[in-house]
Parts: C-alpha cells; structure tokens; sequence
C-alpha cells in the first residue's frame, strides 16, 4: 500500500482543511460509444445482450431510488422506467438490425428520444439529463468499464473527480468518503461547500490529480492544499504530525464564541438542509447565521405550499431553542431558474434578475414564505430573523423590510454582496435591523470575476486589499447605526480571516459546522485589539497574498495549526 | 377493440413523475393499452418515453384503447388515475 516510489505533490487550493490518507477512487467520465465498435452480426444475440444490460442498469436506478429523500427518489424511479422502457428497447432493436453495434445502438436510440424530448423544452428537455445517464451507464456496462460518477465507497477512501455535481455530493459520507480531490471547481463551488460543511478534507484546482490511478494510495492536507501522491513514509508521519497539533488545539473546548479578553462574536453555522440542522443543532453552535431556502424550491415543477414550507421550517426551527436562526429568503435566479418562476435566460445571470430582484418580480413567492415564516417561528421558541440577499439600494431593502414587517416578523436584515450596499450600509441600515456579509458574491462583484468560472478562481480571493476595504466600509455603516453586521460568506470559516473580519468590526460569523471549532480556538487567542492590529496590517497591504502574510506574522503561533 | 376519452387532471401535463406513475399503473393491468392525443397516432402506454415524448398538458383531452379481457375494466381504472392530479399524491 505505501509504495515510496513515485512519491509526487500535486499542488492546488485548499477548501477544507485536515489532513487524510487513503486509497484513491476516481470518479470515472462517462464513456462515449466507440467510433469502431464491430458492427452486429448476430443480431438475436446482442438484443438479450443489451436486455440484459437494461435490466442491471434498471435495478441500479431502482436500488438507489429506495436509498434516495423524497424529492430524489421520483427521478431515480423515472430514470428506472427508462432503461425498462419498451419504447427505448424497439429502438435499440432496429439499430441494432440495421448493423450498428450494442454500444452504438443504444446511443442512437436514446438520442432520438432525446431529440424529441429537447424540441418540447421546458422541464422535458431537462429530463434529457436523465436519459443520457441511463445511456452512460448502459454504454460502460456494455464495454465492460466503470459506469460514471461516484461509485458508492465500501472502504475509507480519497474521491478523485473532475468536478463534483451537487447530486453526487449529496450521498458521500464522511465515513468513507475520507478526503475529496478535484481537478476543477473553485473555493466557492459547491464541492467546496459542502465539503467544509461535512468536515471532509478538500482540495480543489489541482490538474494532473486524475492522472492518478484508482487504488493508489493519497494524502490530502485540505488547509495547505497539497495532494501527495504515494507519499513515503516521512511525508506521511509529517501530515499526521500537523494533525495531531490540529486536534490537539481544537481539543481545547467549545462554547460561545469570544477574543481572549472577552468580547464576543458569535460563530454561527450555515445550513442549507434539516440535516445540516441537526448536525449544528448536535455540535452545539449558537445558532445559524445563514439558511438556505432553495433547497425547497430548486427541482420542483411548482411552488411548494405554505403548509409544506411551515413544516420545513418549523423542524429546522425545533432544533434551536432560545438560539438564533437568521433567515434568508428565497435565492434563485437566472443560474438556478425555477421551473415555476422562470424569468428567461438572462446573458450575464450573476448581473441579473436573482436574489431580492427575483422576489420584487414575483413578490408573491416572497408573501408565501414570509407567511410561512412567521407562522413556524409562532410555534417555536427560535429567535428568528429574515434577511434579503442580493440588496443594492435603500429602496430595495425598504421595500423588503416592509413586508417582513407586515407578515409579522420581528426582524428584518439585508445581506450585503454587492459593493453599492456595503458603500452605503449606513444608509440602508436606516431601516433594516442587520446585514450580513456574504463575502463569496461581494469578492465576485467587487472584482468583476464570475464565481463559475473556475478560470478566474485566483482573482475571488477574501484576502483581496480591495475586498478587505469594502468590507470596513460596511462595518463602518454599522457602527454609525449601531446596527450588527455580521459575515455568512466561506471567509468567516478561515481561523486567520475571522481575526481580520472580526477586526474590521464584524459582529458574529457564521460558516460551514465543521469549521466553527478551528474559527472559536483562534478567536481563544486573540484580543479584540490584536485583531484589529491585524486588520489594520491585511489592509496596509497591496496584495492578496501580502494582506494573508502580514496578518500571519502578526498573529499568534496556535493559528499556524489551525490552517 | 374498446376506448375511452380522459381529461388530463395533472397540473404540470404528464411529465416524468406523473407519467411514470400512469405507465407503471398500465402495466399493472397486464392489459397491453395505447394512449394518443387527440388527432395523434396511438403509442404504447407502457412506454415512459413514448408517452413522455407525447407532450400531453394539464386539460389535454386523451383517448386510452385497448382490447381482450379485462380491457374494459383497465381503461376505467386509468381513465380515472388520469383524472387525478397525480402530482398530489403523496
């Protein structure tokens, strides 16, 4: 297993840090029907072939189907129907009579279905996804190779992927699913997040990472973002090393979050599902500072009901008592379009109709679930507040305190991602009762880079001076008003950052579960005035990478084990 | 050779969910049954992607055919899934 030949480090971005060591899986694309396949001869023979093929890849979609959550499980079962469907098998039959071999004919006779499902758009072409996978699986089970995506992991083990789909994120354990590796994706892709969120080790951007082959065995350090390929016998105890120091300072307790003299900023989790609900509401974090509600509306064909939404949140609700559980209101747009309130395509979906500007073109999804806000927090002891993303002036965010107050809620936030409202917090702190700091759309919009192109990834860093500086302008705001502003972005989940946001004058941070231990024992070590030392260092200086290093040498050696 | 006319009650029209709910209701019937809209040909109703494929909408009128024993009785029972908004099952 420890082969010390060939022991190579692959560099890349670390999106979660620890250290793991594991023999690797890679996630294998899927394989086009070959150009040379020998063409059927016995056609009688390759027709219970490919049967065959159907029914295994049914039985695949049917298993997972039974493991899958409710919303899941209808296109699992869809997709099942598929590669059972009569339709699709005379198809395959015709091709398959006109010469063309197994692998071919399959290809053939799902893209005639394909075909017509895209001429009839909508959320039937969407199904074509699904279709082709049924095909990708046929295809590698007929030429004898690893069906595509995530294979499920029997053994602990380090996942190599190109880049992950949030439907393939959705069913790794960290049990198994020991570190994460992928060529593409970016601090803030979903791999990243959900990473962080479940405390899996990961490194991202790293190229040559699917050169390695399956069953090699891995080591991923996620906060140095170093893949070590066959790593010898010194590297290895090396990594073990710095993780024992990890552990050991993370060891040191848990509680409120607070700076060595006693100030205190709480440290929050952000959540997107009732189970990462339970998984804060289990570590014991003081509360969420970001939930995201797409979840209940992305992939479904209508708007879910107040009833079903009341229900939703009152569970999300229920797991934190007298805690805080700060809101964020419906976030889609033209990058995630909803089937029941789609806009149109936009040219530049980052610039467009998405976030609070979605909401004022159809206020009443906001209505529905602001109704259904306010009667979930009526049946439980949570403390909750509502906030709007994507707020730019003091009209938008006027318009939405309004209505939260109308429905009921006793308070109303804004976040803060584009520039003009982080310029002008003092003016839109007026009316609203907090903002947030959505530091991943505030990186994207005060550097002009798109967050889905990985390409640009290097120019979305936290540490940019220019970031650094729009987020002392909104706290600047908040201070004026006396008003909190807080962070819910990937940034408050960095131990060295939080010192500088803290420092900056921000008032809580709120970030994926598994990074709250490493942010709450760097705060341990700190006073609030060494932060703001800190602060005042990362913005003296005139890069990214300067900013990181000086407030580095500034801060106190137990932070160097943390990242 | 027996028939019957259905109003589609689904809100979204037979899409994957409801669709496939149906096709797995015909196949249960064991009775081999088509389905076209009006003025189309007859496809298989077994068929997911046929039926999928048909583009059939909320209001759609359908006629489902089918013949031999227990035909009658089959269409009656889809006639009447049909007739339900299959996205409101649970």
């Amino acid at each position: 297993m420890t082969g010390d030949q060939n022991s190579r480090i692959l560099a890349g971005i670390g999106v979660s840090p620890g250290v793991a060591i594991a023999p690797a899986v890679i996630v294998a694309p899927a394989m086009r029907a070959p150009a040379d396949e020998p063409r059927t001869t016995d056609v009688e023979e390759e027709q219970a072939r490919v049967r065959a093929v159907f029914a295994q890849v049914q039985s695949d979609f049917e298993q997972r189907a039974e493991k899958a959550d409710e919303h899941a499980r209808p296109i699992l079962e869809a997709a099942a129907s598929m590669a059972s469907d009569p339709g699709l098998h005379a198809a395959v039959d015709v091709e398959l009579a006109g010469g063309k071999g197994p692998a071919n004919a399959v290809a053939a006779a799902v893209e005639g279905y394909a075909a017509l499902l895209r001429e009839l758009g909508g959320y039937m072409a969407e199904r074509v996804a699904d279709l082709e996978d049924v095909r990708d699986r046929a295809v590698a089970r007929i030429l004898g190779v690893a069906e595509p995506g995530v294979p499920e992991l029997h053994e602990p083990s380090i996942l190599i992927a190109h880049d992950l789909a949030p439907s393939e994120t959705a069913t790794l354990k960290p049990g198994t699913c020991l570190g994460i590796v992928t060529a593409a994706g970016g601090p803030t892709s979903h791999t990243a997040i959900l990473a962080a969120q479940l405390g899996i080790p990961a490194v991202v951007q790293v190229p040559n990472s699917l050169s390695v082959s399956a069953g090699t065995l891995v080591a991923v350090d996620g906060g140095a973002g170093e893949v070590i390929v066959n790593p010898t016998s010194a590297e290895t105890d090396g990594l073990l090393e710095r993780k024992r120091r990890r552990d050991t300072v993370l060891a040191g307790g848990f509680g409120p979050g607070r700076t060595s003299d006693g100030h205190p900023v709480p440290l929050l989790a952000n959540i997107g599902t009732l189970d990462d609900a339970r998984r804060a509401s289990a570590q014991g974090v003081e509360g969420v500072g970001l939930f995201r509600t797409e979840f209940l509306f992305l992939d479904r064909e209508k708007m879910p009901s107040v009833e079903e939404q009341t229900q939703v949140y009152s569970e999300v609700f229920e797991e934190f008592p007298g805690k805080r559980v700060v809101v964020r209101t419906l976030d889609a747009g033209a990058d995630k379009p909803l089937q029941f309130a789609d806009l149109g395509a936009e040219e530049n979906p980052a610039l467009g109709r998405r976030g609070l500007r979605l909401s004022m073109a159809r206020p009443e999804l906001l209505d529905a679930q602001l109704e259904a806000l306010a009667a979930a927090r009526s049946q439980s002891a949570a403390d909750v507040r509502v906030m709007a993303p994507m707020v730019a002036t003091l009209e938008e965010a006027r318009w939405f305190v309004e209505r939260v107050r109308a429905a009921g809620l006793p308070s109303a936030g804004v976040m803060i991602e584009v520039p003009a409202a982080a310029l002008r917090s003092q003016s839109i702190l007026q009316d609203a009762d907090f903002a947030s700091l959505g530091t991943n759309d505030l990186s994207q919009y005060t550097m002009a880079a798109d967050r889905m192109q990985g390409e640009l990834a290097a120019l979305l860093n936290p540490w940019e001076p220019a970031v650094l500086d729009v987020v002392a302008a909104a706290c600047a705001g908040g201070a004026a008003t006396g008003k909190p502003v807080g962070v819910c972005g990937e940034a408050g989940g960095d131990p060295l950052l939080a010192l500088v946001l803290v420092g900056l004058g921000v008032s809580s941070l709120s970030m994926a579960t598994g990074r709250v231990p490493a942010v709450w024992s760097s705060l341990r070590h700190h006073s609030l005035s060494h932060c703001q030392r800190l602060a005042a260092a990362a913005r003296a200086a005139d890069t990214a990478e300067g900013a990181r290093a000086a407030a580095l040498a500034l801060a106190d050696e137990a932070v160097h084990d943390l990242i | 050779m027996f028939t019957r006319q259905a109003t589609i009650a689904s809100s979204v029209g037979l899409h994957a969910r409801p669709a496939n709910i149906f096709i797995k209701a015909v196949a249960a019937t064991g009775v081999p049954v088509t389905i076209a809209k009006v003025g189309g040909a007859p496809v298989d109703a077994r068929s997911l992607l046929l039926v999928m494929t048909q583009g059939i909408k909320n209001g759609d009128v359908v006629t489902l055919a089918a013949e031999g024993e227990g035909a009658e009785a089959a269409l009656d029972s889809l006639v009447e899934l049909l007739e339900t908004d299959l996205d409101e099952l649970p």
